[in-house]
């Protein structure tokens, strides 16, 4: 008996030693997931603020207003580049929003249906799901290379915003169809079923009930685009030209923000220049992830109004 | 049938068509990039191309063996620097950090995702390269393999990081409630019980870094050197190997195209090829891991 409370006692003994070595063990790691997570910000901290603090030094009225002069030490400013990462940014969208909006309305709303009970349809549908994966995951300079082989020369598009949009739209395309997807997986069934039960037609319905009810969802999915395409610089190096004047057609050559900042970076190792032209982005970027976070905020509370 | 019922018909046939010009793009990209590249592949023979190590454009030699090596080496080494602080930043996310911590990482690493490949690169040049280049080893320039995968470890972060939380999130609550109430501690669950449970969201989080790795561009350009070598170590110490210049497939595609004509362009095209070749491999290993789960979709 005596023998058995001592025996217990160790064992009681060990437990406790066991959970305090595992405590302190836990204690840790749980610091080292801290420090991760800290170290992750002062990555972003550490990018961001210096491309900030060293950019501001450079940007001016003039350096915002004026176009690129050439030249070795880079002269000029960055005036036309803003236009062109403007021109090239809407041209991408308006070749890439109607068929990524189009091809998420076909892939949720049509694949389902009845009359799609071919088993040729139904491969097709499968297949185009897995294009759109496969898109996304394709490196830009595999656009770039395509855009080139195909618009640049095939077509002979030249070396031209015209090239480079096409280009840029297969590079958005994904982005597009699986947002607006998920928009409308969003929108309850019920809206369809009242829509369709007072006699409209299935786009009318699309059209009237569904769509508007996605917007948000759809317009998350062009923001993203607007900065992808702001954050690009292999596909427009290969098809874009690189000229710094301010395009005046869809055929003209031209250079985005990014395309410059490469560049001033490599061509003419201008780095005041080019850290400018590179907070400049990273201003946009940080903009539209707030735009970003606005509309999926209003996005969330549409739906909780909905349910 | 009446005028909107003819509507819907035709707006029908409109939403197929652009349904499937997804599958039409990926046809004609593999069909352009292989067309251009076939004169390569005839004139100099797969062997030369794949397995040689020389590239002098000059004197038609084409070898890209050099590429191969040294985009594998830097994915390598962005992985080792990437990995451990993806997965770390995604536990921390998922299990560990209260709810306030959340908001300010999670934009954090989205931000990161969003920020120019090429003000890394720029970022790399001014900072890290100088940095570098401070290591005393006879042949270091600070352009290299180092730079260029702490570079590439911070632009894959936030693919593995969000792909990873997903992954941890996914495990059912009840596996955490049951380790715990067995008397685990928390962080016993969280390598015991939740990392085995979403180890394959884990691991095609890290794959589509791989992935994201191999065909990143322009940063790459900026702080490799991009010397055609093999990369070795530069002194007797094997870890001076990643002081080693490189260049990526990537990079060789983009910093030559532009002026390349006749075999020179279709050997390009052939390393794009072999590029897009390895991304597909790579890229359909996670898709296959995490067939029927829904993380793919959030990391692209």
């Amino acid at each position: 008996m005596e023998n058995r409370t001592s025996e217990i006692a160790l064992i009681h003994k060990a437990q406790a030693q066991n959970l305090k070595k595992e405590k302190t063990r836990q204690d840790f790691w749980v610091a080292v997931m801290w420090l991760f997570g800290l170290i992750t910000v002062s990555i972003l901290v550490l990018v961001v603020g210096y491309v900030l603090l060293e950019g501001v030094k450079a940007i001016n009225w003039e350096f915002l207003t004026t176009s690129p002069k050439g030249g070795l030490s880079g002269e000029g400013g960055i005036s036309t580049t803003i236009g062109t990462t403007f021109y090239l940014v809407g041209l991408t969208l308006l070749v890439a929003t109607p068929l990524g909006v189009g091809a998420a309305i076909f892939l949720i709303e049509y694949a389902g249906e009845q009359s799609l009970s071919s088993k040729f349809l139904r491969s097709l549908i499968g297949v185009a799901n897995f294009a759109v994966e496969t898109l996304a995951g394709i490196p830009s300079i595999i656009f770039g290379l395509f855009g080139y082989a195909l618009f640049v020369s095939t077509l002979k598009f030249g070396f031209s915003l015209l090239s480079a949009a096409l280009a840029g739209a297969c590079l958005v395309l994904p982005t597009i169809i699986r947002t607006t997807e998920e928009a409308l997986l969003t929108v309850p069934d019920d809206y369809r079923r009242g829509s369709l039960a007072l006699g409209a037609t299935k786009w009318q319905t699309l059209y009237k009930v569904v769509l508007p009810a996605s917007i948000p969802g759809i317009i998350t999915g062009i923001i993203l685009s607007v900065g992808r395409v702001i954050s690009e610089t292999a596909i427009f190096y290969v098809t874009l030209g690189g000229s710094y004047r301010m395009p005046t057609s869809v055929l003209d050559g031209g250079r985005t923000l990014a395309l410059h900042l490469y560049y001033l970076a490599m061509d003419t190792r201008a780095f005041d220049k080019a850290m400018g032209t590179g907070a400049v982005l990273v201003v946009m970027i940080i903009l539209i992830n707030l735009l970003i976070d606005l509309v999926s905020r209003k996005l969330t509370t549409g739906v909780r109004k909905v349910q | 049938m009446s005028a909107r019922m003819i509507a819907d018909k035709t707006v029908k046939y409109i939403l197929f068509a652009s349904a499937i010009i997804s599958i039409i793009i990926v046809l004609a990209i593999g069909f352009f990039i292989f067309r251009e590249s076939i004169e390569a592949w005839t004139e100099l023979g797969v062997g030369e191309i794949l397995f040689r190590t020389v590239w002098r454009p000059g004197q038609d030699q084409y070898g890209i063996l050099a590429m191969i090596v040294g985009s594998v080496s830097v994915t390598f080494g962005a992985i080792l620097l990437g990995v451990p602080l993806a997965l770390g930043c995604a536990i921390f996310l998922a299990d560990i950090a209260p709810s306030a911590v959340q908001s300010v990482v999670r934009p954090a690493v989205q931000l990161l995702a969003g920020i120019p490949s090429v003000v890394y690169g720029l970022f790399g040049m001014v900072i890290l390269v100088p940095l570098v280049r401070k290591i005393n080893v006879p042949g270091n320039s600070g352009y290299g393999l180092l730079a260029a995968s702490i570079v590439l470890a911070v632009m894959i972060l936030p693919t593995i990081a969000s792909v990873a939380e997903d992954a941890i999130r996914a495990v059912p609550e009840n596996y955490r409630h049951g380790s715990l109430a067995l008397g685990a501690t928390k962080w016993q669950t969280i390598t015991k019980v939740v990392l085995p449970a979403g180890k394959s969201g884990i691991i095609a989080g890290v794959i589509l870094g791989v992935g994201r790795a191999l065909g990143e561009t322009m940063a790459m350009i900026m702080v490799i050197g991009n010397s055609v070598i093999v990369p070795k170590p530069l002194s007797g110490n094997p870890l001076t190997f990643f002081l080693s210049q490189a260049r990526t497939l990537t990079g060789n595609i983009a910093v030559e195209i532009n002026y390349a004509t006749g075999v020179h362009e279709s050997a390009l095209f052939a390393t794009g090829v072999v590029l897009f070749g390895l991304i597909m491999i790579v890229n359909a290993s996670a898709r296959s891991i995490i067939r029927g789960q829904k993380f793919i979709e959030k990391a692209n």
